[in-house]
């Protein structure tokens, strides 16, 4: 038998955009559309408008992978990386092309899946294994260690909708982890979890590497994509656009981008994957403050929590809009916050000042939290985003148990609390 | 664990024949299969006072309203039983139907995030839909035992036959389920339209009154709706008073393989886009 893993030969898929908006999503609408096709005149724009309407998420898309290659997918969103790895393990079909896949594929895409809230965890493992396509003696088989890999030992027979959601994707995680596929599949599993757990993953992805099986590893994280990849494939608008060591293939992308950002471009952007605009503005450092003034990363539950972002031009922009968000290990948005809709900022080359946030610890939960930055133009050019890398922070509860949950309404809820923000200008 | 790959090969493509029905798949993932339905079991009276008491309640409440309504006011013939044991035995197939239906509507819509994130064969979710009443199925059917010792109706030896009616009304369940989980990812009016079906359905079989109320021409087209073999085999198996219309239960037989045919073509057809659509 040969060594390969994964064989793609010309695959494509098409998507049809608008039907599912504009199309006939019921049967009055389907009706309605039939009737208005029969008739002479019609209004037969709709129709054309609709025929053009497709798109080719992937266009003749053919490579190999080898048994044990990891092989990183760059591009940038909506290229098609995440359609691939769709298609790949059958979630859905092709419109022309075909892939031959051999042996069992897992993909950390679908953590998670299938839990129900009212069973408990050790009901859940069993439930989502099987969702992940395990036999009921496999689960059996590895079930102390996935309770184990978790963590969450003592609370195994509680519903996990008493679980954090910390605790839930700790458990998620575990069962997927524990698939043995032949070729695992990663959708930017980097970003889940605390640093240590994350540890762990990635513990677990070099040990299934190291067996011999194949990874394929869809990445923003340009680091993280050169560390572990061999070989990368850069994907654009569907067809591959660069294919070959990792190193190089990551450089040309690199390049690319800064230049789409075009003349824009000021500052350097040395971490591509976590920063990313024109650079016109640029953030420069960030600061999380408790009561006492201090600086840290550990905030008691009901502490005051004041971010500190300092910020500088380098060009003249008449229309700077903050932005401020909070993000949970699960990129679970909770707080999102747009100050200066109402008041843009007019900044000149040189310009330095902060932009600093006030919020009160009581509104979240014991867990951890990342903070988004975002100053743009007001439209979708982005002048600088800082997505939570580095500016990771800790809730803790008073008894410094995680289980301890506070439950103050949806999550949704809790972006209408009144949090202060302001821009004060050096 | 070894790691010798050594697994079956999948070509991932655009979809196979019309009649393309994937049982080898369907099997794999058995344990699946019995894990959803687990799943529906376990929840549906989570947090109920009552719990799984309703699986006899459903059907013995509305034995009552019929006993009261059609049995005493209407008077409506009971082909010689009790009208009680008489609607029962009809209430029980008819109650496992009525919610298969309801839950195949769901079944695929009601779990976007299995449809999009996982792969196993779609044509899982409306079997599980199907095969989960059976549970409540089997706890009112043990009332039913009661019944017939209180009525002191005897069992005769056309018990043995049940099995067989149990078949085509799993079967019947199965057809419609899997055309009507589909047609719901299609168009979500069918969520609202599966209500007045089951209502509709329930009078268009002998659930409250006899099959001999029909005009005896009218019979065989009567019998091309499944649920009637259904009922009439059951009323004969377990009550075992009228003589059994074998005609009219090869015709539903031959309407329940050929909406089960149709439902699977339907439902492969459909099958290529649900993780785009649901």
């Amino acid at each position: 038998m040969s060594d390969t893993a994964i064989r793609v030969e010309k695959l494509s898929k098409q998507y049809k955009i608008g039907v599912s908006k504009q199309g006939h999503n019921t049967l009055r609408d389907h009706l309605a559309a039939s009737l208005r096709s029969l008739l002479p005149s019609g209004d037969k724009t709709h129709h054309a408008e609709e025929a053009t309407d497709t798109i080719w998420a992937l266009k003749d898309v053919s490579f190999d992978v080898r048994q044990g290659e990891i092989i990183g997918i760059i591009g940038r969103n909506g290229a098609g990386k995440s359609t691939l790895l769709k298609i790949l393990s059958r979630i859905t079909v092709p419109t022309s092309g075909r892939a031959e896949v051999y042996g069992r594929v897992g993909s950390l895409l679908e953590v998670g899946t299938g839990f129900h809230p009212e069973l408990t965890g050790r009901e859940n493992i069993y439930l989502n294994g099987a969702v992940l396509g395990m036999t009921r003696s496999e689960i059996a088989r590895h079930f102390d260690e996935i309770v184990d890999f978790s963590g969450v030992a003592k609370f195994l027979d509680t519903p996990i909708k008493h679980y954090s959601s910390g605790m839930k994707v700790r458990l998620a995680f575990s069962v997927a982890a524990h698939l043995e596929p032949d070729i695992l599949l990663i959708d930017e599993v980097l970003a889940v979890g605390d640093a240590a757990f994350r540890k762990k993953c990635m513990g677990k992805m070099e040990h299934v590497t190291q067996s011999g099986r194949a990874l394929l590893l869809v990445s923003h994280s340009m680091p993280a994509i050169e560390n572990l990849c061999e070989r990368v494939l850069w994907i654009d608008a569907g067809i591959i656009l660069e294919e070959g060591e990792a190193k190089k293939v990551v450089g040309q992308y690199i390049d690319k981008v800064n230049q789409t950002l075009g003349g824009r471009t000021v500052g350097e952007y040395r971490n591509i994957g976590h920063r990313r605009g024109t650079g016109e503005v640029q953030f420069t450092t960030v600061r999380l403050i408790n009561n006492a003034g201090l600086e840290t990363r550990e905030f008691m539950l009901g502490e005051r929590i004041l971010v500190e972002a300092d910020f500088q031009a380098h060009r003249n922009v008449d229309h700077a809009i903050f932005g401020f968000g909070l993000v949970d290990a699960h990129n679970q948005v909770f707080i999102t916050n747009w100050i200066g809709r109402r008041e843009p900022q007019s900044l000149k080359t040189g310009d330095r000042g902060t932009f600093s946030i006030e919020l009160s610890s009581s509104v979240l939960r014991a867990r951890q939290y990342y903070v988004y930055l975002v100053v743009n133009d007001g439209t979708d050019v982005p002048f600088d985003v800082w997505d939570g890398v580095g500016t990771e922070f800790l809730v803790r509860s008073p008894a410094d148990v995680e289980s301890v949950d506070f439950w103050i309404g949806s999550d949704g809820a809790l972006a209408t609390l009144p949090i202060a923000a302001q821009i004060r200008r050096d | 664990m070894a790691t010798t790959i050594q697994g079956p090969m999948v070509v991932v493509g655009p979809k196979k024949g019309l009649f393309h029905l994937d049982l080898p798949s369907v099997w794999q993932y058995r344990e699946l299969l019995y894990f959803l339905i687990w799943r529906d079991v376990k929840i549906r009276y989570k947090q109920t006072v009552i719990g799984a008491a309703w699986a006899v309640l459903q059907p013995l409440m509305t034995m009552l309203i019929f006993a009261v309504i059609f049995g005493k006011f209407a008077r409506i013939p009971s082909d010689g039983s009790p009208y009680p044991i008489f609607a029962y035995v009809a209430l029980l197939p008819w109650t496992y139907f009525a919610q298969a239906i309801d839950r195949s509507g769901t079944s695929l819509v009601g779990n976007p995030e299995l449809i999009s994130k996982v792969y196993f064969p779609r044509l899982i979710m409306p079997i599980a839909a199907a095969l989960a009443p059976l549970v409540d199925f089997a706890i009112a059917f043990t009332l039913l035992l009661g019944m017939m010792l209180w009525f002191r109706t005897p069992a005769t030896w056309a018990v043995l036959a049940l099995p067989l009616f149990l078949l085509l009304a799993l079967m019947t369940a199965l057809a419609v389920s899997i055309f009507l989980s589909a047609l719901n990812v299609r168009y979500r009016d069918v969520r609202h339209a599966i209500p007045f079906l089951v209502q509709f359905w329930m009078y268009a079989s002998p659930v409250a009154y006899p099959v001999s109320l029909v005009p005896e021409k009218w019979r065989l087209l009567y019998g091309l709706n499944p649920m009637t073999g259904v009922i009439e085999g059951f009323r004969w198996a377990l009550l075992g008073t009228q003589n059994l219309d074998v005609r009219l239960i090869a015709a539903s037989a031959v309407v329940v393989m050929a909406f089960f045919l149709g439902g699977v073509v339907y439902f492969n057809q459909a099958e290529q886009t649900f993780a785009d659509v649901v």
